[in-house]
């Protein structure tokens, strides 16, 4: 692209823009990139807070990693996390952006409160369902008793406490994949459903043969995001469970929080904190990819 | 006739979806009007509401000055990154200079890096200059997020070149083209961005627990949870409960007040 300079904008194009962008460029610089760079020099030593350790020990971090079965169990429930979520909310989102697609009014009523849990924070989440999930007095056990079941304690179940924590994020963050598939519904073009009329084709072949097709994209991208986000899951465990029963739910962000703010080693907490930020990227990047219009 | 059949009874079973799906919230706000003998007794529907606990939560607690440092702190946050972000958005889209795709990118990038990857750094920076537990340590750092600077990006460079063009003939100078016709054009976007940060900044939740250790410091949000511990007991249920109320109200108003912006906002943001 040629570069027009216009004589009526008197500043040169390159002084003024950087006056725009400095002021961005030094909060991200002092906030984002000087941060990176010194989790990643962090990363490099034996660094502990009691006892004022540091000490450069190479890749000595990394390969604590492998050795520390506390970190891969911590990766290991974060992964189950993900696959658990990640399908669960995906096809929940697209079975009600597909019901709630119609321009009735009630609809658009009926899809502001699927939207509405997304508004409050993780603390005023997990208080809720701790309260609805509480074993004497909630109202899951409420509604068991009624259908003659006995109270279970789900978040002190070894097995069903992960469960109990994906309805939870269930239920806070179905708002945003199902305003993405909402917005790739209205993106099909109607004639294709015409066609599919006149043709006598059964409502499910159109869902097969034209929406599922049609979405494939969104559906795609929906994925990617929503593994982005879980697999970062935090706020819903600490809050919930803290890690347990038995350690059968601590995530990763979780071990990387308590290894810097319980046990003050942050040279170690800074490489698995690399690590996470490795496996990021390159889902970012995917979505990038994925969601770049037009191609 | 079958058909309207159909029609009725999806609707009822979609509104009692629905109504389920909204039940823990609304049961919620039931108990923290449940009077402390009802909660004891464990009844599901109490015979008389109270307002109590939140009475309770003004004269007692520190949530007053916990929903003060929220406000202050979101407030803060949403005007300067929509002061930041119209800026550098701006100077990306609009004004020609070397290296400009190279800067985006660099921006852009940013996108990439998750604020739980580096907490922990950022967390150190600010122990070492003596900052936690202040203003300045709860607002400064998340500034540095790229979201509003690719949006008005975006935003800038989708507007026709026949508006400035305009004011060129009048020979105003660049920052009075921005402030007085692409701002201007940019309200939509800023709307959108504005209301995006501030439920971001309200419902913010590892950065202000890991910096403000200090009660006095707490957002309503991190507030919240350090009131989490004692919940279990009878006595202290509704005024907890209220306290959940009193954090979601804000947000929820600001929901539905602003929902069209949010929704346009969440599709944007998937679709970048």
């Amino acid at each position: 692209m040629p570069v027009r300079i216009r004589r009526s904008f008197r500043a040169p194009g390159s002084l003024a823009a950087f006056l725009f962008l400095a002021p961005f460029l030094a909060f991200y610089g002092a906030f984002l990139v000087v941060p990176l760079l010194l989790g990643a020099w962090m990363s490099l030593h034996r660094w502990e807070l009691l006892g004022d350790l540091r000490a450069y020990c190479g890749s000595g971090n990394y390969l604590r990693m492998l050795r520390d079965p506390l970190f891969r169990s911590s990766l290991v429930h974060s992964a189950q996390f993900t696959l658990m979520a990640v399908p669960t909310i995906t096809a929940v989102a697209l079975f009600l952006a597909l019901v709630m697609n119609r321009p009735h009014r009630l609809y658009a009523a009926l899809r502001s409160i699927f939207f509405a849990s997304g508004a409050l924070s993780v603390t005023a989440v997990t208080l809720i369902w701790l309260m609805v999930l509480n074993p004497s007095r909630g109202l899951f056990a409420r509604f068991m008793a009624a259908l003659g079941f006995a109270p279970v304690d789900l978040l002190a179940d070894p097995r069903l406490a992960m469960p109990a924590l994906v309805v939870t994020t269930l239920w806070w963050g179905i708002g945003f994949p199902m305003v993405l598939f909402l917005a790739g519904l209205q993106q099909i073009p109607r004639e294709l459903y015409e066609a599919a009329k006149l043709d006598h084709a059964s409502p499910w072949t159109t869902f097969r043969r034209i929406t599922l097709p049609s979405l494939r994209r969104t559906i795609l991208l929906v994925l990617v995001v929503e593994v982005i986000l879980q697999f970062q899951v935090f706020g819903q465990v600490l809050l919930m469970t803290r890690g347990g029963p038995a350690n059968r739910t601590r995530v990763l962000v979780q071990y990387i929080y308590e290894t810097s703010f319980r046990d003050w080693q942050v040279g170690y907490a800074a490489s698995m904190s690399m690590l996470l930020l490795l496996v990021m990227s390159v889902a970012s990047f995917v979505q990038l990819r994925l969601s770049r219009p037009g191609d | 006739m079958a058909r309207t059949w159909a029609r009725w009874l999806s609707h009822a079973l979609l509104t009692a979806l629905a109504l389920a799906w909204m039940s823990p919230l609304l049961w919620v706000i039931l108990l923290s009007l449940t009077p402390n003998e009802a909660l004891a007794r464990g009844d599901l529907a109490p015979r008389m509401l109270t307002t109590a606990h939140y009475q309770t939560l003004l004269a007692v607690s520190q949530a007053p000055r916990w929903f003060l440092n929220s406000l202050l702190v979101a407030g803060t946050m949403t005007a300067a990154t929509l002061v930041l972000s119209s800026l550098a958005g701006y100077a990306l889209a609009r004004i020609p200079f070397r290296g400009r795709n190279g800067v985006f990118l660099f921006i852009v990038a940013g996108l990439a890096v998750p604020e739980q990857a580096i907490f922990l750094p950022l967390h150190r920076m600010f122990a070492e200059l003596e900052l936690h537990n202040t203003y300045t340590a709860l607002i400064a750092p998340r500034l540095a997020g790229p979201f509003g600077v690719f949006l008005m990006t975006q935003f800038f460079r989708a507007v026709p070149r026949e508006m400035e063009e305009a004011a060129e003939l009048d020979h105003a100078g660049r920052v009075r083209t921005f402030l007085f016709i692409m701002l201007p054009l940019a309200r939509p976007a800023l709307t959108t961005l504005g209301i995006f940060t501030f439920l971001y900044a309200w419902n913010d939740f590892l950065w202000p627990m890991v910096s403000a250790t200090d009660p006095d410091m707490y957002t309503l949000t991190v507030g919240l949870s350090s009131l989490q511990g004692n919940f279990a007991q009878s006595e202290s249920l509704g005024f907890v409960m209220a306290s959940a109320v009193v954090a979601s109200s804000p947000m929820i108003l600001v929901y539905l007040l602003f929902q069209r912006y949010i929704v346009r906002g969440m599709a944007l943001g998937g679709v970048r």
